[in-house]
């Protein structure tokens, strides 16, 4: 009789893992492929989607198609303005909208409650019912840059930082956080005589190291994988990110091989990146859906 | 949490300023700028003057109506059959230059139905492309949204157990979150294709060659099902974590008590997995419309809206308009209707979802 629930827990347990895994290729398969795929010449490529040699490193195996697909765009050119973007911009709005939560949270000024709720309605505006009139808007502002006064933002990397840099979920996130923190301490602080500016640095920063993890990882997703935005105000390819780069890789008769290596390449470090800081990465998702 | 006693206007201004007027300045500016610009004909680049034109944006957008025609008949009176079907007018007579009715100058036929009888009513609209991308957003919604959820569910409570390298699935079933929506669609597009689509040769082997293959985004019965599939699968990871989230603030002591009460399986689930989860369902489902009324990367990167219109979306045809063809007017219309329909939905769904005292 024990011999048979054990036996019975056994199988239990093996089609638990069964169902799993099973999930688990569903999930994975298109990546497999689109790695695979990117080290095999076209016709090989397209002759190996009908078995499971597309998801095998078999046969004629180079990384030819890395070389063609820098030979066909400025591939560089498309990953330095997305580092570039994206950097500045995650930066940018670490400092910007902590500072905006902090003073959200600790400091009392005229005006903050009313300013707070009208930052969380944002949050219910998609930004493409924003876009076309963003787009419109950002065609006509001024520029001083070095070569002086300008009109017009399009083809340019603040037009691509600027309206991103600021966003009401950031801002939530960080009043969240910092509601949490002990006020007491900050109280105290402010009796000994300390400016915002050392409660800020000194006091608030050091206790927020998972907060500002999650801010970025967030804005850092958004960014990188941002189209429609850059799509519509890069015309110029000396301003494009990757994925609207991609572009270049269907004029005319689309090489696969090519593609999959692009896909590859510029999906690669993201997913590394995430592998390596999984449990920040799933945390800072879980995060947005903790309703205050 | 503010000290009471000190007050500091200026610090308080200078902290939240830069990051206030930014969101000012770039959200809630553009915001009023929709409804400005949705009342106007302002253009991108234009050398004329912009002038106010109300609601003809409005107009020109919504504008449906309904005709009814009786058959054709013949000097006895017997109707004249075509192809086994009565013969009807021709629409064109009424819609092309027709004096008595003004007001049906330039629309088109988008369907028609017959209430029984002879007659058939035509349904026609000022723009039949736009009235296909609200209907299409809406099933896209309608199915993304309780499937998504519904399957995200499944996934979390399958990766709550308690089991040796769960940590390892989680992550597998995450992946595709973090991938850019434009490179997933590049790839399915490869799985779709209807010669030697991956999908295809699938279905092939395990039906034994019973399956033909098909060309998924090319048939319009199927593109924007393919689209809604690849859609869930994309995002499904997302919603997962959220509902492990909220699996996680169940205290367990409920669970131990349920199993010294010797509760089923779908009794723990019943009275307290789903009763526990009640804010976390409220915001996913909130969360999946907002984001499914988005739709665009996948239009535009599979099928730019066809086959037939069959994948045409609200906000690829505001973006069409407003950047394709530099119509920020209509664009920006577009935008507003897009955003009176997502407030309305989510309002109706915080009712539904209230507190019931």
């Amino acid at each position: 009789m024990a011999l048979i629930s054990a036996d019975n827990r056994g199988l239990r347990l093996a089609t638990r893992y069964a169902v799993l895994v099973l999930i688990a290729i569903i999930f994975i398969f298109p990546l497999v492929f689109m790695l695979m795929s990117s080290l095999k010449p076209d016709q090989q490529l397209l002759q190996d989607s009908g078995n499971l040699r597309a998801f095998l490193p078999v046969g004629d195996i180079s990384l030819q198609n890395y070389y063609e697909a820098f030979q066909r765009a400025p591939v560089a050119t498309f990953v330095f303005n997305s580092v570039l973007v994206t950097g500045v911009t995650v930066a940018l709005s670490l400092l910007l909208c902590s500072a905006a939560g902090f003073a959200f949270v600790f400091v009392n000024w005229k005006g903050r409650n009313t300013l707070l709720a009208i930052l969380l309605a944002t949050l219910i505006l998609p930004f493409e019912t924003i876009a076309i009139p963003l787009l419109m808007m950002v065609a006509h502002l001024p520029w001083v840059g070095f070569d002086g006064l300008s009109w017009g933002w399009l083809n340019s990397y603040h037009v691509q930082i600027i309206p991103f840099i600021a966003d009401g979920l950031t801002v939530f996130l960080f009043v969240q956080y910092f509601k949490d923190l002990p006020g007491e301490l900050i109280e105290a602080a402010r009796v000994e005589g300390a400016s915002w500016w050392q409660i800020y640095r000194k006091i608030v920063m050091p206790l927020s190291g998972p907060i500002f993890a999650t801010a970025a990882i967030l804005k850092f997703l958004v960014m990188y994988n941002q189209y429609l935005w850059p799509l519509m105000v890069t015309q110029e390819e000396g301003y494009r990110p990757v994925m609207v780069g991609l572009q270049y890789f269907f004029q005319l008769n689309v090489a696969w091989g090519e593609v999959m290596a692009y896909l590859s390449l510029i999906t690669v470090p993201v997913l590394a990146f995430y592998l390596y800081l999984q449990k920040a990465f799933i945390a800072s998702i879980a995060s947005t859906g903790v309703k205050g | 949490m503010a000290s009471k006693f000190t007050v500091s206007n200026r610090t308080g201004w200078l902290m939240a300023g830069p990051a206030v007027l930014l969101i000012a300045g770039f959200v809630i500016l553009p915001f009023f700028l929709a409804f400005y610009f949705s009342f106007t004909n302002q253009r991108l680049v234009s050398p004329n003057a912009t002038e106010f034109v109300g609601m003809a944006n409005y107009r020109q957008l919504l504008g449906v109506t309904t005709v009814t025609l009786e058959p054709v008949r013949d000097d006895s009176g017997a109707i004249v059959m075509q192809d086994g079907e009565p013969e009807y007018p021709s629409l064109r007579a009424l819609t092309r230059n027709n004096p008595d009715r003004p007001d049906l100058a330039g629309m088109r036929e988008w369907f028609s139905f017959s209430l029984g009888g002879d007659s058939k009513t035509y349904v026609l609209a000022r723009d039949v492309v736009f009235m296909k991308a609200i209907v299409n957003t809406f099933i896209f919604v309608l199915i993304v949204a309780p499937v998504q959820a519904g399957l995200a569910l499944g996934l979390a409570l399958l990766i709550n157990q308690r089991l040796r390298g769960i940590n390892v699935f989680r992550a597998i079933y995450f992946m595709p979150v973090v991938v850019s929506i434009v490179v997933v669609s590049l790839l399915w597009r490869l799985i779709y294709d209807g010669n030697s689509g991956l999908l295809n040769n699938l279905l092939g082997a395990i039906s034994f060659g019973m399956i033909p293959p098909i060309d998924w985004l090319g048939n319009p019965s199927t593109a924007l099902g393919s689209i809604i599939a690849m859609s869930i699968w994309q995002a499904v990871g997302f919603h997962m974590v959220i509902w492990l989230s909220g699996l996680q603030t169940i205290s367990p002591t409920l669970y131990e008590a349920a199993a010294i009460e010797g509760a089923s399986k779908w009794q723990v689930f019943r009275y307290i997995t789903w009763p526990g989860l009640r804010n976390t369902a409220v915001l996913i489902l909130i969360v999946i419309t907002m984001q499914a009324f988005g739709l665009f990367a996948q239009i535009d990167v599979m099928t730019n809206g066809g086959p037939l219109d069959s994948t045409q979306t609200i906000v690829f045809q505001a973006i069409e308009r407003g950047y394709g063809k530099q119509d920020i007017s209509g664009g920006s219309a577009i935008s507003v209707i897009l955003f009176v329909i997502v407030l309305s939905i989510s309002l109706i769904q915080r009712w539904l979802t209230r507190e019931k005292t």
